[in-house]
């Protein structure tokens, strides 16, 4: 089991803050880092990838410091989102070269070449390569030495749809195996398509961690939306409105459905229930209406 | 120290790219005038030292120190790619001094070899002429990769540094005032090949345990700076 430890990190470049004071701890399975651009994420991974040295804090693996630790190397695998890559090389000998830096030999480029069905095109010019290519390879040489640690900086940018669910489907697959995946993101529907674990950076701050639902809870000053079915629409209306914990119900008759606004999620969660049998009112749909993570997002940007 | 794989990239990106045809160049052209002053002047020491003193040794090799030694490392941390040997378990001086063995070979190749045909042509090696000079330009090669290479490390601009030093510095200033021709590759070199050739062959203006001292020191304080540099070196994001 390996785990990235950001301990209270913060890194500035003059005096613009790009990470302010984050902690947490990444750990097996599949991390989402999701932020808009320009709030962090690329300065914590490079923080994290041992190409940055935080400005204060600490930034461990195991518990072993990654700034200035080649050795570090043996066990991360890293995806970067720049494009440079020795495109005189095939993607081959681009491969073979990363597996022997690692001092391992053809067989391992090999199967990284085949884990991420490149063979076809291995002898290919990188130059030649189109996006997808090109991240495939990256993706290859991250993993010749077969890393317990993956990390990954917007790797989905500029892939096309098939490229983007091949990969996800490798990324999950890597989670499942017990390895430590993070990837980064801007776009929500990717984080929310891939990552069990959801890490939130706004403006170089922490803003949330846990999964998206539980991002979405943490949110209990925001209003959630639900949408609600029910043998008796009004009554149950008129009973939750009764309570603090619901701020507005709209009767929505060509849906045939009630669309209730809670900001007391906790309490309204346990309210709708008690209510409806109190009230002999039989609940047929009960479904929250904006737990998308771009909805997720928007409110802890906003904050 | 040294790692076969970094070597065969960094020698495949030196002369893979368009900049290498400089490399071709200068000793094609060397050669040519060398051909050109034998066949109307003859063979004449003062004249043969004059073209390998003045050219070669004065131009070519700082020039072709410069392409090789920044461009074993400058244009990889330019682009990214260096992050595939940064995040490697590869000792970081380990990097630098490959690097710097590839480009003292491409720099050797590419300025001593070509000095020698010249100096053949235009002397015959009359007064260890062709030798002394292009012993000035192995030693040269080594100093100048080294320095360029630090350069490489820890600039962007290192190609226009690079220059300003090898023509303006050592060229221009070195012609004219007296002093900088202390602080002078070229100068350390030709205080060497002054050892090496007949008497009054080459001159320069520093003595050979001077010159010695500041060769070495040159080129294992550069590496060694340049790996400290790279060991720091950060990868910032595009944010």
């Amino acid at each position: 089991m390996t785990t990235i430890e950001i301990d209270h990190t913060s890194r500035w470049f003059g005096n613009v803050v790009a990470v302010n004071d984050v902690s947490m701890t990444v750990g097996p399975g599949v991390t989402g880092l999701l932020g808009p651009n320009g709030a962090g994420k690329s300065t914590l991974i490079n923080m994290m990838a041992g190409f940055l040295a935080p400005s204060t804090g600490t930034v461990t693996l195991d518990g072993t410091q990654i700034w200035r630790n080649e050795s570090v190397y043996k066990a991360i695998g890293i995806v970067p989102e720049r494009e440079g890559m020795y495109d005189f090389l095939t993607g081959r000998e681009f491969v073979v070269a990363n597996a022997e830096l690692h001092g391992l030999g053809d067989a391992a480029a090999h199967k990284a070449l085949a884990t991420v069905e490149m063979e076809y095109a291995q002898d290919r010019k990188i130059s030649t390569y189109s996006k997808g290519m090109r991240q495939r390879v990256k993706m290859a040489s991250a993993l010749v030495h077969d890393p317990s640690v993956l990390l990954l900086d917007e790797p989905f940018n500029g892939m096309d749809p098939r490229q983007r669910m091949q990969l996800m489907e490798l990324l999950r697959r890597m989670g499942a195996e017990g390895r430590t995946v993070l990837f980064s993101s801007h776009i929500l529907e990717e984080v929310e398509q891939l990552a069990s674990h959801i890490e939130v950076i706004v403006a170089g701050r922490h803003a949330a961690s846990g999964d998206f639902r539980k991002i979405r809870r943490l949110m209990t000053d925001r209003p959630h939306r639900y949408l609600v079915r029910s043998s008796d629409d009004r009554a149950l209306a008129a009973a939750l409105i009764a309570d603090p914990s619901t701020a507005g119900i709209e009767v929505d008759t060509t849906e045939g459905a009630l669309l209730i606004q809670a900001v007391d999620f906790g309490r309204f969660t346990v309210l709708l229930p008690k209510v409806a049998r109190e009230h002999g009112i039989r609940l047929l749909t009960v479904s929250p209406s904006d737990e998308s993570l771009e909805s997720v997002f928007s409110y802890l940007v906003a904050a | 120290m040294y790692d076969p794989t970094v070597a065969r990239l960094t020698y495949r990106a030196l002369l893979g790219r368009r900049r290498a045809a400089i490399l071709f160049v200068l000793p094609v052209f060397l050669v040519a005038i060398a051909v050109a002053v034998r066949a109307f002047a003859g063979a004449d020491d003062g004249v043969a030292s004059g073209v390998l003193g003045g050219f070669a040794i004065a131009t070519m090799v700082p020039l072709i120190g410069v392409i090789a030694g920044t461009g074993a490392i400058g244009p990889e941390i330019d682009d990214g790619s260096i992050v595939y040997l940064l995040a490697k378990p590869v000792k970081r001086p380990t990097i630098i001094f490959t690097k710097l063995i590839v480009a003292v070979a491409v720099t050797m190749l590419f300025s001593a070899l070509p000095t020698f045909v010249a100096g053949l042509i235009l002397n015959g090696n009359g007064g260890q002429i062709a030798v002394a000079y292009t012993i000035a330009a192995l030693v040269a090669s080594i100093a100048y990769s080294a320095l360029f290479l630090l350069l490489g490390t820890v600039s962007r601009h290192a190609v226009v540094f690079g220059l300003v030093y090898a023509l303006v510095w050592e060229a221009l200033f070195g012609s004219l005032v007296p002093g900088a021709r202390t602080l002078s590759v070229q100068q350390w070199s030709l205080s060497v090949a002054e050892k090496v050739a007949g008497e009054g062959a080459v001159t320069s203006d520093v003595g050979l345990p001077l010159a010695t001292v500041l060769l070495i020191g040159v080129t294992v304080v550069a590496t060694w700076y340049a790996g400290q540099k790279l060991r720091a070196l950060k990868l910032a994001g595009e944010e």
